[in-house]
């Protein structure tokens, strides 16, 4: 029984919320990512890990259909409805599960937020767009996410212009959790951020997701991040998938040359 | 019935006769006619009739009397004058190919079949002002001499010399007699196709398409382009009349062509092979057109999956701010009356002020 | 009433644009009323007059004037502003129909930036002047993303800055141009009238006809049709009040322009619609600053006017 199998099989009984079969993108004759298969099961957390260059980008671009693929299919449990090809879903119903069901945490949180509107205007946005139309109520809900992040509720007010990087992406990420979405992906999520802050914001990141039970695709180049987060990895060369399997087992045991590489060339965690 | 005459009307009245005697000047000074503006004023005639989408000389130099040499006012006035016209019939695509060539050159090719024809251009000239036009006896009647030699009558485009050996793209004609977009009787919608595109391109502001396409070699659009080809000259216009079931000519206008080449490292499907930028307009307007095909090829970014990082490559950016006529209405339009929403404005920052000098007296009192 | 009309400019169509133009607006304003609020694009030409000085308003108005109709033309609710004086010429050339100022005597009003404060009846044709139709344009630049909020109904973020005027401010600080949804369904900018007029545009017996020429669309809200501004259920819409009355008719109840007397902060306050203000003097009310007398004697001969009317 592989690494794989034994992690998914007791879950057999349990509903996939994504999978992702073949999936291949190229530009020109640049590869982007070849022939990527995973399954992803609520509440768990997948690591994608290589290089820059190495595909993950294009991959995490793909899985959140930010960008159309060549070939392969990327299915979700729409609504807890059974797969469906995100591919193949009206667009306002693609739009509605970017705002809703899933979270998109960009490495660099100006990508990600809206560098011109209060604190609590970014924390409200998403209640907003599905309705909420009470003021107190989605102020009370932005304070509440504040302090979840660990963000003082006195800065409501301010734009993320004046926040630090740290701060800023702890707003990103209460941004994206106040709809309590099923699935979230993080791009380097802790990338160009001090060592200290690094760590910290890790530490809250694990702990909303595992009280929150989210699943989650998180690609970064930085194993440290991983190691804490992630239940299960994928190392990524070239635009393909070299091995894969439990963290700790991957990071501990590397079987692939090129992860061997990996894993030898930072300091172990 | 009460009709409405009040003191806005006596003032516009007065502001239209002042204008008239202004745009008069100095009764001592000869008027100008528009036969001497059609004549002797050709490029801003051109200019005109190119962005107000009229080819008609007379009606051009008439709109430049009237506007006082503002071109973009007569530019209007040719437009407002071309809703009022019917539409008898659609025009053949004209065949610059057979051209009645005044100029004609390529920067590409040192030697072209048909041959380099500098034709009248300012390109050479110094520019010095030259005072003998302002002598009072004039020019008299300057003759340019004849060439030895016809023009040869046989001048293949430039681009259809890459176009044999297959180095530059072909022109895509999707064989289909679709229905070609028409800019003045649709509104626009996105994304755009090059028939919309080139005809907003078209009567796009010159200044505004400068801007873009100089933009555009400075490295904000990252092309390096050769003018292929740019000629100017007399082309026929045909239509083809539902009775009779074939083209008849029905006269012949001036035109300038520009063909920009410009590099391509290809694609995953296509070999490297230039690709086209494309501009054309009534008249000689040679800085439009280069202009224009400048831009023509940066918008054409994502269709051939370039980054499109800039404003010149941005279709929506440029397609809706390039006519002037729209542009210039909507600056000037500011000039209206907004007492009520400036009102509007005033009570709320009175408002405002108030709440906030409130707070800090309570801050200060606390 | 005059018996003879007096004819148009026959060197024009009448109204100006040509029969096919006239028939492709109609059906664009035909599909406008089907779907209330939203934009319909349409070919819109080049009019005399420059683009936002109201040419879609002017290709809307031309389309729908018949030789028989009464023409009335506002901007900020005045007869006599220029803009307004030279819309009422051109009409009266191209088309030789008669014109009032007399908001009830209108089979058609066009307008920029006010609705006029007397309520408007059944079967008259209310035409806005419209500078920019896409309320989500100050949010969104691209057309082609407008379009698609529209069509997903994602208007979140308009209210995300409402949000942010109420964070900031307390309350919402839009004054005009302020959004309102119709029908339920479609986001729509209701012009830069104030946002004092907003309530005025719900379940009215008139046609509201809104014409943008240089953005090339046309929008409608057909009569007795609801019209909700935007805001939160704890910070309700609020329109305007002034602490003054107009100073020439006494109306509490209108909007008020200001106006200034002198260089040392003199001020009056009086009503933006020219034409009720009026009315109301003839009537025999004034204001803090009108000699009753004089402000009687200069007035045409009273019509009917009632002291205050239900606003919706």
């Amino acid at each position: 029984m592989s690494a794989l199998e034994a992690v998914t099989a007791p879950r057999a009984a349990v509903r996939p919320l994504l999978r992702v079969c073949g999936l291949s993108k190229s530009y020109g004759e640049t590869v982007g990512c070849v022939d990527v298969s995973f399954t992803l099961y609520p509440g768990e957390v997948i690591g994608i890990v290589g290089e820059s260059g190495s595909g993950k980008s294009t991959l995490l671009n793909l899985l959140c259909a930010q960008l159309e693929p060549d070939a392969g299919t990327v299915e979700y449990d729409v609504g807890g409805e059974g797969l469906r090809d995100v591919f193949c879903l009206p667009e306002p119903q693609r739009r509605r599960l970017m705002r809703t069901d899933w979270g998109l945490v960009h490495q660099n949180p100006r990508d990600g937020l809206r560098m011109d509107v209060s604190a609590g205007g970014n924390v409200g946005e998403r209640l907003m767009a599905v309705g909420a139309r009470h003021y107190g109520a989605i102020r009370g809900e932005a304070l509440d996410w504040l302090s979840r992040v660990e963000l003082d509720g006195g800065r409501i007010d301010d734009r993320p212009k004046h926040f630090s990087g740290g701060m800023q992406q702890r707003l990103q990420i209460a941004r994206n959790l106040v709809t309590r979405p099923r699935l979230v992906f993080m791009d380097e999520p802790t990338g160009g951020l001090d060592v200290s802050v690094q760590a910290r914001l890790l530490d809250l990141l694990r702990g909303l997701v595992r009280e929150m039970g989210i699943a989650a695709v998180v690609v970064t180049h930085d194993l440290a991040v991983v190691r804490l987060l992630a239940d299960r990895l994928m190392v990524m060369r070239r635009g393909r998938v070299v091995e894969e399997g439990l963290t700790d087992q991957v990071l501990d045991d590397p079987h692939h040359p090129y992860t061997q590489l990996l894993v030898s060339s930072v300091l172990q965690v | 019935m009460y009709v409405a005459v009040k003191g806005g009307e006596k003032a516009i009245l007065n502001s239209h006769r002042l204008i008239a005697e202004t745009r008069r000047g100095n009764p001592d000074v000869p008027e100008i006619s528009a036969e001497q503006i059609a004549e002797q004023l050709g490029l801003a005639v051109d200019r005109v009739m190119a962005e107000g989408s009229i080819y008609d000389r007379g009606l051009a130099a008439l709109a430049i009397k009237q506007a006082q040499g503002d071109l973009v006012e007569a530019i209007f006035l040719l437009r407002a004058y071309r809703t009022t016209l019917p539409r008898f019939a659609n025009a053949q695509p004209v065949d610059t190919a057979r051209m009645l060539v005044r100029r004609r050159i390529s920067a590409a090719y040192k030697d072209i079949p048909g041959g380099q024809v500098l034709g009248p251009t300012y390109d050479y000239t110094h520019r010095l002002l030259d005072f003998a036009l302002a002598a009072e006896t004039g020019v008299g009647t300057p003759e340019a001499a004849e060439a030895e030699e016809p023009l040869d009558p046989h001048m293949p485009r430039v681009a259809e010399i890459l176009d044999e050996e297959g180095l530059v793209e072909r022109e895509h004609t999707d064989g289909q007699e679709a229905a070609v977009f028409d800019l003045t009787r649709e509104p626009m919608s996105f994304p755009a196709g090059r028939d919309q595109r080139l005809q907003n391109l078209a009567r796009g502001d010159e200044g505004f398409l400068l801007a873009l396409g100089y933009s555009v070699q400075r490295g904000y659009g990252g092309n390096h382009p050769f003018a292929g080809e740019i000629r100017m000259g007399e082309v026929s216009v045909e239509i083809v009349p539902e009775e009779l079931g074939f083209a008849i000519d029905i006269g012949d206008v001036v035109v300038t062509e520009c063909q920009m080449i410009n590099q391509f490292t290809g694609s995953k499907d296509t070999p490297p092979q230039f690709t086209r930028g494309y501009g054309l307009a009534f008249g000689h307007n040679e800085r439009k057109v280069m202009a224009m095909a400048l831009v023509d090829r940066a918008l054409r970014a994502r269709e051939l999956g370039e980054t499109a990082a800039y404003p010149a490559q941005d279709e929506e950016f440029v397609l809706y701010h390039a006519d002037n006529v729209e542009a210039s209405g909507f600056v000037s339009h500011l000039k209206l009356p907004h007492y009520v929403d400036f009102q509007a404005e005033l009570n709320l920052i009175r408002k405002l002020r108030r709440e906030h000098e409130e707070r800090h007296r309570k801050e200060a009192a606390e | 009433m005059s018996a003879a009309r007096p004819a148009w400019d026959e060197a024009y169509n009448f109204a100006y644009l040509d029969e096919q133009t006239k028939r492709m607006i109609r059906r664009a304003l035909l599909k406008a009323l089907a779907v209330p609020g939203y934009q319909v694009p349409f070919g819109g030409r080049e009019m005399p007059l420059a683009y936002g000085w109201g040419t879609g308003g002017m290709q809307v108005t031309a389309s729908v004037i018949g030789p028989s109709d009464t023409l009335k033309v506002i901007d900020q609710g005045a007869d006599d502003t220029t803009n307004a004086v030279s819309i009422r010429r051109f009409f009266q050339r191209v088309t030789g129909v008669n014109t009032t100022e007399a908001t009830e005597q209108a089979d058609i009003i066009q307008t920029r930036h006010r609705i006029p404060e007397v309520p408007l009846r059944e079967g008259q044709i209310l035409v806005y002047q419209v500078p920019q139709p896409e309320p989500l344009r100050k949010l969104e630049p691209r057309e082609t993303e407008t379009r698609k909020m529209h069509g997903f109904g994602e208007y979140g973020l308009m209210h995300v800055r409402l949000y942010e005027d109420i964070a900031r401010f307390g309350h919402i600080a839009t004054t005009y141009s302020y959004p309102v949804m119709v029908n339920g369904r479609y986001l729509m900018s209701p012009t830069p009238i104030p946002k004092f007029d907003n309530p005025k545009m719900r379940n009215n017996p008139a046609i509201q006809l809104f014409g943008a020429g240089r953005e090339k669309r046309i929008y409608a809200i057909p009569p007795y049709t609801r019209v909700e501004s935007l805001d939160f259920e704890d910070h309700p819409f609020e329109v305007q009040r002034w602490p003054h009355a107009c100073a020439l008719c006494g109306s509490r109840e209108s909007y008020l322009d200001e106006v200034v007397l002198d260089d040392s902060g003199g001020r009056m306050f009086v009503c933006s619609d020219t034409h009720y203000c009026a009315t109301r003097r003839a009537a025999g009310h004034s204001g803090a600053m009108a000699e009753g007398s004089v402000a009687r004697a200069l007035a045409p001969s009273a019509g009917k006017q009632e002291d205050s009317h239900e606003r919706a």
